[in-house]
């Protein structure tokens, strides 16, 4: 009976190695908020850093990772639904398509850095934006964009086609069809995704180096008028992100707490992602439950 | 009371004619011009970068007099000096090293755990290694670079002689961070494969690891494979959680726990100290230009073994 004992370690060896990488990312977890979330305080998460004393916090730097988010999103979102109602529903089975669908490819492979300094040359120089949130929210869009389609036309693809055809038969135009009909059914599949790319924009740091740039001009918090300089809502000023500020604190800071501002800020970013992971599936589920008949 | 409205088509046809365009037909067009100026905008961008990068990732060899071969193959990366060099194989050496042996180490645990996934443990596989796993591939490659800074690299400068920080340092960092993308991948091919085949292979009285190892491993293969060559491809691009660990000393380590570079470190590093023009500068646009070029080799060598997939 040798091949039975061969298939009992074998199983042995494989159910070891399920076990251990569940282990690994519960240590991963674990080290980073038990390093990190002693470091969190209402005075961390709202201060400005410090560049030589101890003490700084990272408030300007979320609330810029925030914005900069939202500014992607406003960016990236319609024109993705764009893109991908066109390759679901427009595209022709033909050479052109497979050359777009090789585009798109291409795009979401491109490494983040080459994204970056494509938004160097083209953004910031080239259209004048300078080092901004704009420049950055824009390369982002870049890094986002073909995500963003692959969504929707998934999603798109999901819908049965009885209900396409039954919006047809009534008369509808394709494009009404496709707007009252189809997106709403397929609006849960685009949430989850959009939510879970979201997540990628808060956590992306290597596009942003040379985008959005690696400083953080002092911030007036009562100036909302997003003409002003110091003002947090001015998007053409420089603004460092959460990732961005753990990278230049691991790599150059100064601060004698610098260890513990990168291991406060990870736990930061990382329950911030943990936080649109579940709120990602759990948007998906309502919406879901909500615009259709299923459980 | 609409249907005998719109009914005659033809005479709509006319009107339009005339210039006067039905409403619904006019939505049509407004929409379908909106979703083709998105793929079209979609082109623009992917040329664009191609056109921009090579273009200055090309002007040290075609009129700074620096070449090909001397970059592609030169020990020396010594772009300040009073005659600059500008050998990059010890970038290219980085970049390769780190991001295969990631692939070794992820490679046969990614696969593992598709297979446990699949085979074994279908419940504990659906109800906490996948969100693990989806998790894993959330998590900010900055963070990733953290905990390879505060906790591999200490680790290995206790075992090994050195400091910690090189090009197996890079390699565990990145193993982790391509591990969703080899394991998402393989569980996606086993889940494809036809139940018949397991349970005519079961029906011979195979056991389970021969049916693994003999039936379901060997005809999956090419989706296998092409799960690590996105792994590789990912690696090979990652910038910053590399660049903290690896140490970036610009030459050929002698050891794997040795101070190292990579492409994508040495334009971190050095992008924003250069004043743009010059030719230090452009020789790192050269850099960009071949991290840009191996993302098309990748895509192409993912093509062809999707290819293998689609005949199999």
């Amino acid at each position: 009976m040798k091949a039975k004992s061969v298939d009992r370690i074998m199983t042995g060896v494989i159910v070891g190695i399920g076990f251990l990488i569940i282990a690994l990312l519960a240590a991963l977890l674990g080290y980073l908020l038990i390093r990190g979330v002693g470091h969190i305080s209402w005075h961390f998460l709202t201060s400005a850093p410090q560049s030589i004393r101890a003490g700084g916090g990272i408030g300007p730097q979320l609330f810029n990772s925030l914005f900069l988010l939202v500014l992607t999103m406003i960016i990236t979102v319609p024109l993705g639904l764009g893109a991908g109602i066109y390759m679901s529903e427009y595209a022709k089975q033909n050479r052109l398509t497979a050359f777009i669908r090789l585009i798109v490819e291409v795009l979401s492979s491109f490494p983040s850095i080459v994204v970056g300094l494509f938004g160097l040359l083209v953004i910031v120089n080239r259209f004048g934006l300078g080092l901004s949130l704009m420049s950055g929210a824009l390369a982002l869009t870049v890094f986002n964009l073909p995500l963003m389609v692959r969504i929707t036309e998934q999603a798109l693809r999901a819908v049965p086609r009885e209900q396409k055809e039954a919006g047809l038969a009534l008369g509808l135009s394709r494009w009404r069809t496709i707007t009252t009909v189809m997106l709403p059914i397929s609006l849960p599949a685009i949430v989850t995704g959009t939510i879970l790319a979201a997540g990628r924009v808060f956590g992306e740091a290597a596009a942003l180096l040379f985008t959005a740039g690696m400083s953080s001009p002092r911030l007036d918090f009562t100036d909302w008028n997003p003409l002003h300089h110091t003002s947090p809502l001015n998007p053409f000023r420089p603004a460092e992100t959460l990732a961005v500020h753990i990278w230049k604190v691991n790599s150059e800071g100064l601060a004698p707490d610098a260890a513990q501002i990168a291991a406060g800020a990870s736990a930061v970013l990382i329950i911030t992602v943990l936080l649109f992971n579940l709120g990602a599936r759990w948007l998906g589920r309502v919406l879901h439950r909500k615009l259709t008949a299923g459980r | 009371m609409n249907l005998t409205h719109t009914r005659p088509s033809a005479d709509v046809i006319d009107k339009s004619e005339q210039g006067k365009f039905p409403k619904h037909k006019l939505e049509e067009l407004r929409g379908r011009g909106y979703v083709i100026f998105c793929v079209l905008l979609l082109i623009v961008i992917m040329f664009s970068i191609v056109y921009f990068i090579a273009s200055r990732g090309l002007t040290p060899f075609l009129s700074q007099g620096v070449s090909i071969g001397n970059m592609l193959g030169g020990l020396k990366w010594a772009p300040e000096a009073d005659s600059p060099t500008f050998g990059a194989l010890p970038f290219l050496f980085g970049s390769f090293s780190t991001s295969l042996l990631a692939a070794v180490i992820a490679a046969p645990l990614g696969i593992c755990a598709a297979i446990f996934m699949t085979e074994m443990m279908p419940k504990v596989g659906k109800n906490i290694l996948q969100p693990a796993i989806e998790l894993l591939a959330g998590v900010p490659s900055v963070v990733y670079g953290f905990v390879g800074l505060s906790v591999i690299v200490p680790f290995l400068r206790d075992i090994f002689p050195g400091q910690g920080v090189g090009i197996l340092a890079g390699a565990i960092v990145l193993s982790v961070m391509i591990l969703p993308t080899i394991t998402t991948v393989a569980t996606d091919a086993l889940r494809s494969l036809p139940a018949g085949l397991k349970e005519g292979s079961y029906a011979l009285g195979a056991t389970r690891w021969q049916t693994i190892s003999r039936l379901v491993i060997p005809t999956t293969l090419p989706s296998l494979m092409t799960g690590v060559v996105l792994g590789i491809a990912r690696a090979f691009g990652e910038a910053l959680a590399v660049q903290m660990v690896i140490g970036n000393a610009p030459h050929i380590p002698h050891s794997l726990t040795e101070s190292a570079a990579t492409l994508t470190s040495i334009i971190t590093l050095s992008m924003g100290n250069t004043t743009s023009g010059s030719l230090h500068n452009n020789a790192l646009w050269s850099l960009a230009l071949i991290l840009l070029i191996m993302t098309f080799l990748f895509v192409f060598i993912v093509r062809l073994l999707e290819r293998r997939v689609k005949r199999a």
